[in-house]
């Protein structure tokens, strides 16, 4: 059973795992996918990417930025069997460019951009906030446990 | 024109009779020899009046005053014509010396180009040296006579390496380094292709992140982490406090030359003018740069005690306002060679160091003490149960708590720092650390005509953050008008990245106001860890929802939950033997009652729930958003709790 305690202004309630076990009747207002205040994914209602992600780190931002938006776009609206593979111009640009920042972009990641940004694109397809459940480690978060805040790193 | 003419007119027949009666008069003078008869009929022929002697006169008088005349026009247009070249090379040289690197170094580097824009034929940006190059253009003879002496003219060396590196305008001008403008210029170049960003601070370090210099640092085993500055992260890895590296930036003097443009950040600078109607700031070095859009950012200053600042230098050497990596070194330093430091401020800043000094207390022979008005730590954040309940968990981190405590004055004794407060007590220690508030920098206010806001200090700006047109203010500096909770001004790092990442949508087009709610996070001990959202004050009332505590909930597994470092595994089996048993002789049920374990904590503002704080529950922060979010009236806070299943790890 929950005890419940006044100190002043302040209640003290304690619940045990059985009295949580119900489910709650508090309701909350139903999210509205596109609405344009909130903080988008990675790819944003209209279809397009959204750059400014938290999930994608540094990447679109750095100097290699322009070859990153490049390479991903081509991606990301590449009709292909193998999705992509019409876009190997523009992912050598980018290794290429990466190789030159080996601070910024650590050379174990030289293979996985392409299968990572596919991975993104599923995974951010799937999710409502992708705040939450990014798996790119291009740039992690920082100090706290929970990757939902948009620290930026 | 006319009026010459009509002069003309006039003089014309004075100077025709004038040349007749010198023709005349030679003539006379050489036939006075020969005869003198033929003259007098010459003579009547001209019509002119006058006898002899006094057409000589008369012409002499005409000839005398015409010379005199043609001499004075000739001396005065020549004179002008040198005054004019002397102004021309006074104006020319006139911002050399002022700036006189500036214009030097390009005269150095490159003199053909430095005496074409003295001629005026090319229209060069030269750096700083705005107005110059318009006035040298028109005096083409007396600018090279100037040139030369300005390229020979020796610059003042240590500014020149400085003025090279400033460009003249910056498309994104971002005033201030530290964690809002990285955001925002990530944001802008995330959404602008090719922007060109420069950063201006006026510390010496690229921009940086604050938290850990509070926490993760000082529980580092590298003995280097001062020069380091890296920390392991809650997923084990490593990374440094900075939030790039200095291969991410490009250099100052490359911005406007870059291909897809870049970050530049101009370290050591202070702006210290802002001209809104002209678009361009002035800093510290007299060097204007235009900007067309404008992001201020420029934080705060810690706040002092009144007692410190009047009690002379010997205390204020030996008092820390904490804030920047500079003064992470020398806490540093301190803590390994004081014997006692005392913190005054129970807030975040200064609980955080409370614990992180206590830590070290046992290691190096250290007595911290912390010391506030409040009852118990966090005492204006946490409800007093939960706030007195936490301070017993600081003590337990080796600190000493004088809670109640108003500083009266301070004074220099004996080689010791002597706190007297008001009510009496007497506290001596080595050094103190102040962590009493920040006073946000609106130094920019004045000349840029920007509004300051009363109560919460710091910039006054919409929902969009903007405070002007083509400026807006992120960070600790911007007091904002939040839509769900009112105007509010935060100091937190989550918010400074979230409204400095907002900033910079809106500079690139974006019109959206501040929605997505910034969170915030502190830990204290092995037993005390939190993340809030929302406006969290004790003051308002509130509802706690707690976790019976079972076996299973030590405070073991929630170190593994918040993963941070500071929660080291030999102290948390000495904690979870006895955590009240001792000081309450009191039956189990009521020791479970006050152990705090784990839960929820709602904020209430006329019944709406405007702040909640996951207390020692973690991965829920969307949850607790979405609560704020709505801004409903819930009849049953217990039935909310649920939502946040306190009970699953």
């Amino acid at each position: 059973m929950s005890s419940v305690r006044e100190e002043g202004k302040d209640q003290i309630i304690f619940v045990t795992k059985e009295d949580h076990a119900t489910p709650s009747s508090a309701e909350l207002i139903e999210e509205d996918p596109s609405d344009p205040y909130e903080q988008q994914g990675l790819i944003l209602p209209s279809g397009e990417i959204n750059w400014n992600c938290p999930c994608l780190g540094g990447m679109a931002s750095g100097p290699c930025g322009t070859e990153f938006k490049d390479a991903f776009s081509c991606f990301h609206y590449s009709k292909e069997e193998v999705k992509g593979s019409d876009c190997l111009e523009q992912f050598r640009a980018m290794q290429e460019c990466m190789q030159r920042y080996p601070e910024l972009y650590p050379q174990e990641d030289e293979k996985v951009p392409q299968e990572q940004l596919s991975e993104t694109e599923q995974t951010t397809q799937e999710t409502l906030d992708t705040n939450s459940t990014s798996n790119i480690e291009l740039d992690s978060n920082t100090t706290q446990p929970n990757t939902d805040s948009s620290v930026e790193s | 024109m006319l009026k010459c003419r009509t002069v003309w007119k006039k003089l014309a027949p004075l100077a025709r009779d004038s040349s007749t009666l010198c023709r005349q008069d030679v003539r006379r003078a050489g036939l006075n020899n020969g005869s003198a008869v033929r003259v007098p009929a010459a003579h009547m022929s001209s019509g002119s009046a006058g006898g002899g002697g006094e057409n000589k006169l008369y012409v002499l008088l005409v000839g005398a005053a015409c010379l005199g005349g043609g001499i004075y026009a000739y001396r005065t247009v020549k004179g002008d014509q040198q005054r004019y070249m002397e102004r021309m090379a006074e104006i020319s040289s006139r911002p050399h010396k002022a700036a006189s690197q500036k214009t030097a170094v390009p005269a150095q580097s490159e003199p053909p180009a430095a005496a074409a824009t003295e001629t005026g034929t090319v229209p060069e940006p030269k750096p700083g040296a705005a107005p110059s190059p318009e006035e040298p253009s028109p005096a083409a003879p007396g600018a090279e006579a100037a040139a030369p002496s300005e390229t020979t003219e020796p610059p003042p060396v240590d500014s020149t390496p400085a003025s090279t590196k400033v460009p003249s305008h910056a498309p994104y001008l971002l005033i201030g380094g530290g964690t809002a403008s990285f955001a925002a210029a990530r944001s802008i170049r995330a959404r602008d292709p090719g922007a060109r960003v420069l950063i201006i601070t006026n510390e010496p370090d690229l921009p940086y992140m604050r938290p850990p210099l509070s926490k993760e640092l000082w529980f580092s085993d590298d003995p280097s982490v001062t020069e380091t500055l890296r920390f392991k992260q809650w997923n084990g890895k490593e990374r440094s406090i900075y939030f790039q590296p200095q291969s991410f930036y490009i250099q100052p003097e490359e911005l406007n030359s870059a291909e897809n443009g870049g970050v530049a950040v101009l370290t050591g600078k202070k702006v210290i003018h802002m001209d809104v109607r002209g678009n361009k700031v002035k800093l510290d070095d007299d060097t204007e740069i235009l900007y067309d859009k404008c992001l201020i950012a420029t934080g705060g200053v810690p706040r002092n005690l009144q007692a410190i600042e009047r009690a002379g230098e010997k205390v204020t050497k030996r008092t820390t306002l904490f804030r920047k990596i500079e003064d992470f070194k020398s806490l540093d330093k301190v803590s390994r060679n004081a014997k006692s430091i005392t913190i005054i401020g129970g807030g975040f800043l200064g609980s955080e160091l409370a614990c992180a000094l206590g830590r070290r207390s046992a290691d190096f022979d250290l007595e911290v003490i912390q010391m506030f008005p409040e009852k118990g730590n966090m005492g204006k954040v946490l409800p007093e149960y939960l706030s007195n309940w936490t301070t017993e968990k600081v003590k337990k981190e080796g600190v000493k708590i004088i809670s109640e405590a108003l500083v009266k004055s301070v004074t220099y004794k004996d080689d010791k720092l002597e706190i007297q407060l008001k009510d009496g007590r007497l506290v001596k220690t080595d050094h103190i650390v102040a962590a009493v508030g920040l006073e946000p920098n609106v130094d920019l206010a004045k000349s840029a005509g920007l509004e300051v806001d009363s109560d919460f200090g710091g910039f006054r700006v919409n929902a969009e953050l903007q405070a002007r047109s083509n400026i807006w203010v992120a960070g600790d500096a911007a007091c904002f008008y939040d839509i769900r909770l009112g105007r509010r001004r935060v100091e937190h790092h989550d918010h400074a990245v979230v409204s400095g990442r907002l900033a910079g949508e809106n500079m690139t087009g974006a019109s959206k106001p501040y929605w997505h709610q910034s969170m915030f996070w502190s830990d204290l001990g092995p037993d005390v860890g939190y993340e809030a959202i929302g406006i969290v004050d004790s003051s308002l009332p509130t509802v706690g929802v707690f976790a019976k505590a079972t076996a299973k909930d030590t405070p073991k597994a929630a170190t593994e939950k918040s993963g941070t470092g500071i929660r080291s595994e030999s102290e948390t089996e000495d904690t979870a033997v006895s955590p009240v048993a001792s000081s309450t002789p009191a039956p189990a049920v009521e020791q479970q009652r006050d152990n705090y374990g784990k839960g929820v904590i709602f904020y209430l503002r006329d019944k709406v729930v405007v702040g909640i704080i996951l207390w020692n529950v973690f991965n829920r922060m969307p949850i607790a958003r979405k609560i704020i979010k709505d801004g409903e009236e819930h009849a049953d806070l217990n039935e909310v709790a649920k939502l946040f299943n306190i009970h699953e790890d």
